[in-house]
């Protein structure tokens, strides 16, 4: 690095000694001259250099993109990735393709046409049938990248297939917590931000009976190669949910759930043998400022084989489960319903000596109910 | 105000009156109602907040370039933001960047650039004595000293200044507890904010209503220089976009305040759910985008207008397409305010509406495109003169093709989803409208400068400083991309949670010197210009032999202008190396009837006309010049 920041450095400062001599040396030629715009030595510098300078850019560019290409993010684990980063790649190639033609053209009839005294420019102010093509040409190319660019946005932006898995995730200052449907059936139960408190995160309603089995983690699990419809949320500030890998962005606003729906086709364990590294891990991060924690507002992510996620589900405990005093939130009709989720959840992951807490609980849950 | 009456004035020229009254220091440097000074005033107040928001820039600069640098020697500057480690406070870094935001793109390129060249060049250009309301335009000036103050006094306040993105977001920013930027110094932004507003609303409607009623006799619209068009198109996108900013801010200030609820809905923060139920925090960014789109043309516009005047005259040549650089103004200033939601792709508004703004985005780039090749054209077979303004109107057009070309990427809403926030981002609008605005600037300033002063700068140090911000710019915002391609958000304050083994550690170590290095080269400028004030060459009346009005007033412009009467305008202004004619350029007040051996066969018949735009003389209205009126 400090080579490179030497280069430049070194570049920076030749260049400026380089105009500097050469144009004291031309100041002084015609301090005496009456306008001060008459051209001489240092017009002829600036014209070579606009050339020079865009060619040594040009070079700089190449090299540097050869550089960073390594670190940019590896095939995207995401069906819809694929699709837009192969248009991303094909757009860059046209439109770097566009720079370099005019950028040419700038600095080649900067450098050519340069002043002298024996010539005079020519009379030249319009050419209508020039203009119509310049016209016309861009936008054609515009109306083919629109086209192509508006039919995948259609198709990511799509309602979720029916049987897409739903995962909700909630961003909070500073940090993000995911909520899943649970084993029983792919419905989460509904919410409302006046029920969060410190333990009820992301406010569950325990009155819907789908929420009996929702599994609250903190770490992002995704089945690969089945649609994921990830339902979004904030509790106080904007945040987004931006899954690099996955190509994946959604902003997360408080008071208006978003979504974003994608199909994951490599697992974690894939991508640690394709990137050849054995520490590589997804991540969510959030993309949308919302305080001082914001750069480290970040969720570690797994992708699993759609069985080993099923799997991993089962040893889950639901949310009701493991913060059983919630029972008594739990209307009486649904009582019976929420107990068996409570007792199969610490029957299925034996735990912590919950045992006598949970017959408070649902002791005081049901005089709760009677009020 | 008698100041703003207009006079039919039926007198002969002896009998204009247009002497020199003698004004005290405050009526002339201060409390000034003359549109040249204000210009002034305009330009150097931009100047001194151009190096207060680079300086801002270095800082965070700092901390991304050398993330395990010891700041404890600028403890002296910024106190406890410096924490016990020796490091920047992040709840800083993110002011830092908001501040920065906020004053380059309103306080420098808004303020600094139409207040500067509008109020400079629009009566100068259109042959008026002043602006129509010299009282207003004071005014206007004045409304963004004290919006300054206020922006800059909320750097000092111990809970910080807004630190929500320059975009100040809702509920961040309308909820004290979220953040310590949302406190004192959202309020002062708010306030300040309101003010500038207002300001840039006096200051658009007087540039409007100058530019269609004060035009000399014989400029008609089709003979404005593209600056007038540039200008006139930037004060109608500012007086239509502006008021809704300012609605948005109000809306704000009641979510803030008074516990209403425009953009606040369902919250819990604080360990307490709010009350408020049914905002639209999406609201304030439909609002906020309504003019912080047109915002970017409001920037980019008079900087283009500029650049079209700099490189016809120093290339000798004739714009090329001036009709086509009107529609294409006129179709950028059209489409520039329906085109605003493509910064919203991902904020979970209906992907319909995503695909209509998708499409109307892409349009955009047909009159920006076009720009560009008649810029390129023009410079075809020219004699190309390199001043600096010159030389910073073809960095400008670099900058404009380097940065567009990338919207065309983020305007789609497809690749849009992965690229939105982060540094691919940065680098486009820093390059499309930063850095090509600033050029502008520059361009301008380097070109005006012996009108508004009377001396000329240096062109030697014009030269270093051209190239060095020209390389340098590049150096810091092209590396950009990269880092965004790789997916890195902005507004991190540290990338260590975010990608551990790919931080792009050595290219941010680049772009922070490359963005010293550029810094620096600004203060080889500001030297430049204010010595060049007291002591630079005399200039000559025209310099840069332009055909345009300001090169027929005297060296050093007296209070309203011309001494004579205003000269009358009879052709375009781009009539450079006319085939025929003696000079390689025919002023705009050069009558057809002079210039017989150079006159296309269309032009002859307009020697007739002649006669009835001299006619039109007794009946010119005229602004008086006097401080009291006529």
């Amino acid at each position: 690095m400090v080579y490179i920041v030497g280069l430049l450095a070194a570049v920076l400062l030749v260049l400026t000694l380089v105009v500097l001599n050469r144009m004291s040396v031309f100041t002084k030629g015609f301090a005496s001259a009456q306008d001060a715009n008459t051209p001489g030595m240092a017009n002829k510098i600036n014209a070579a250099l606009l050339p020079i300078v865009f060619l040594l850019g040009s070079a700089a560019g190449v090299w540097s993109f050869v550089e960073a290409a390594p670190k940019f993010l590896p095939s995207p684990s995401s069906e819809h990735g694929v699709h837009t980063d192969t248009m991303f790649w094909w757009f860059m190639a046209i439109v770097t393709t566009a720079f370099f033609l005019t950028s040419i053209l700038l600095f080649v009839f900067a450098f050519k046409y340069q002043y002298d005294p024996k010539r005079r420019a020519t009379f030249y102010p319009v050419n209508h049938r020039l203009e119509l093509a310049w016209t016309v040409v861009p936008a054609i190319v515009m109306a083919i990248m629109v086209f192509m660019g508006w039919r995948v946005w259609r198709d990511i932006t799509s309602e979720a297939p029916a049987d897409a898995y739903v995962i909700e995730v909630t961003g909070k200052q500073f940090n993000w917590i995911a909520r899943y449907p649970g084993v029983d059936n792919n419905k989460l139960g509904s919410y409302n931000y006046k029920l969060i408190d410190a333990t009820n995160e992301v406010g569950i309603d325990m009155t819907d009976e789908n929420s009996f089995d929702d599994v609250i983690s903190n770490t992002l699990y995704i089945p690969k190669g089945v649609p994921v419809l990830l339902k979004i949320r904030a509790r106080d500030v904007l945040h987004s949910v931006f899954l690099p890998h996955l190509r994946v962005k959604m902003d997360a606003v408080p008071g208006m759930p978003t979504k974003f729906w994608f199909k994951a086709t490599k697992s974690t364990d894939e991508m640690k043998a394709e990137t050849n590294d054995p520490k590589f891990e997804y991540r969510l991060n959030c993309t949308e400022i919302c305080g001082q924690g914001h750069f480290s507002m970040k969720m570690n992510v797994v992708v699993l084989e759609e069985e080993d996620f099923q799997a991993w589900l089962k040893t889950q405990k639901s949310f009701l489960a493991t913060n059983a005093s919630y029972l008594d939130r739990v209307p009486a009709r649904l009582k019976a319903k929420a107990m068996k989720y409570t007792e199969s959840g610490s029957e299925e992951a034996p735990a912590e000596g919950e045992a006598p807490a949970d017959s408070t609980a649902s002791a005081s849950a049901a005089t709760a109910s009677l009020r | 105000m008698a100041t703003a009456a207009l006079t039919h004035d039926a007198h002969d020229a002896h009998e204009h009156e247009h002497e020199h009254h003698e004004q005290n220091f405050i009526q002339k440097y201060v409390f000034s109602e003359d549109h040249k000074m204000i210009a002034k005033q305009y330009l150097i107040t931009g100047i001194i907040w151009a190096f207060i928001g680079g300086l801002l820039s270095i800082l965070f600069r700092l901390q991304l370039g050398f993330p395990d640098m010891k700041l404890d020697g600028l403890r002296w500057l910024l106190g406890e933001w410096i924490n016990p480690e020796g490091k920047l406070e992040s709840e800083f870094y993110l002011a830092l960047v908001t501040m920065h935001g906020t004053i380059m793109v309103f306080f420098v390129l808004t303020a600094g650039l139409s207040g500067t060249f509008s109020n400079f060049l629009i009566p100068l250009q259109i042959g008026a004595r002043d602006m129509a309301s010299g009282f207003l335009n004071m005014l206007s000036y004045w409304f963004f000293l004290v919006a300054s103050i206020i922006m800059l006094s909320s750097l000092f306040i111990s809970t910080g200044p807004a630190a929500g993105g320059w975009v100040i977001y809702p509920p961040l920013s309308a909820i004290p507890t979220a953040s310590n930027g949302s406190g004192m110094g959202m309020s002062l932004w708010l306030v300040a904010m309101a003010l500038f507003i207002v300001s840039q609303l006096m200051g658009g409607l007087n540039y409007v209503t100058t530019i269609i009623n004060l035009r000399t006799r014989g400029l008609s619209f089709s003979k404005l220089p593209l600056t007038i068009w540039s200008f006139f198109l930037t004060a109608v996108l500012g007086i239509l976009s502006f008021p809704v900013l300012l609605s948005a801010a109000l809306l704000l200030i009641f979510d803030r305040n008074f516990g209403t609820s425009f953009y606040i809905s369902e919250i819990y923060i604080g360990g307490e759910a709010l009350p408020q139920q049914g905002g639209s925090a999406i609201l304030f960014q439909h609002l906020f985008w309504f003019l912080g789109h047109p915002e970017v043309y409001i920037v980019l516009l008079p900087a283009l207008g500029i650049t079209s005047e700099v490189i016809a005259t120093n290339a000798r040549k004739p714009i090329f397409g001036y009709r086509a650089m009107i529609g294409s103004m006129l179709g950028i200033t059209l489409l520039a305010f329906i085109v605003w939601a493509h910064h919203m792709f991902v904020t979970g508004m209906n992907p319909f509406l995503g695909s209509v703004f998708m499409f109307l985005t892409l349009i955009i780039a047909v009159p920006s495109a076009v720009k560009g090749f008649n810029y390129i054209t023009t410079l075809w077979r020219g004699n190309i003169v390199f001043t600096p303004a010159m030389l910073f109107s073809i960095g400008l057009v670099s900058l404009f093709i380097a940065g567009g070309v990338t919207g065309i990427i983020l305007g789609n809403a497809a690749l849009d989803i992965q690229l939105h926030d982060t540094y691919f981002v940065v680098a486009h609008f820093h390059l499309v409208m930063g850095s090509a605005s600033f050029f502008g600037l520059m361009a301008g300033v380097y070109h005006w400068f012996p009108k508004m002063y009377g001396r000329m700068m240096n062109n030697t140090l014009g030269y270093i400083h051209f190239w060095l911000s020209f390389i340098g710019v590049f150096c810091v915002f092209f590396p950009m991309h990269y880092i965004g391609i790789a997916g890195f958000p902005r507004r991190y304050y540290s990338f260590s949670t975010y990608d551990m083994t790919n931080s792009f550690a050595d290219l941010n170590q680049f772009i922070s010197v490359a963005a010293i290095i550029t810094f620096a080269a600004q203060g080889i400028f500001a030297f430049n210009f204010f010595y060049s004030i007291f002591k630079g060459k005399k200039s000559v009346q025209n310099p840069w032999r332009s055909t345009t009005l300001e090169w027929t007033t005297p060296v050093v412009v007296g209070h309203g202008n011309w001494e004579g009467p205003i000269p009358a305008v009879y052709r375009w202004p781009y009539d450079f190396s006319k085939p025929g004619a003696v000079e390689d350029f025919i002023p705009q007040t050069v009558p057809f009837s002079a210039t017989p051996e150079s006159n296309l066969p269309e032009e002859n018949e307009q020697i007739a006309l002649e006669k009835t735009i001299e006619e039109l003389h007794p009946y010119q209205k005229e602004v008086s010049a006097k401080s009291g009126g006529h």
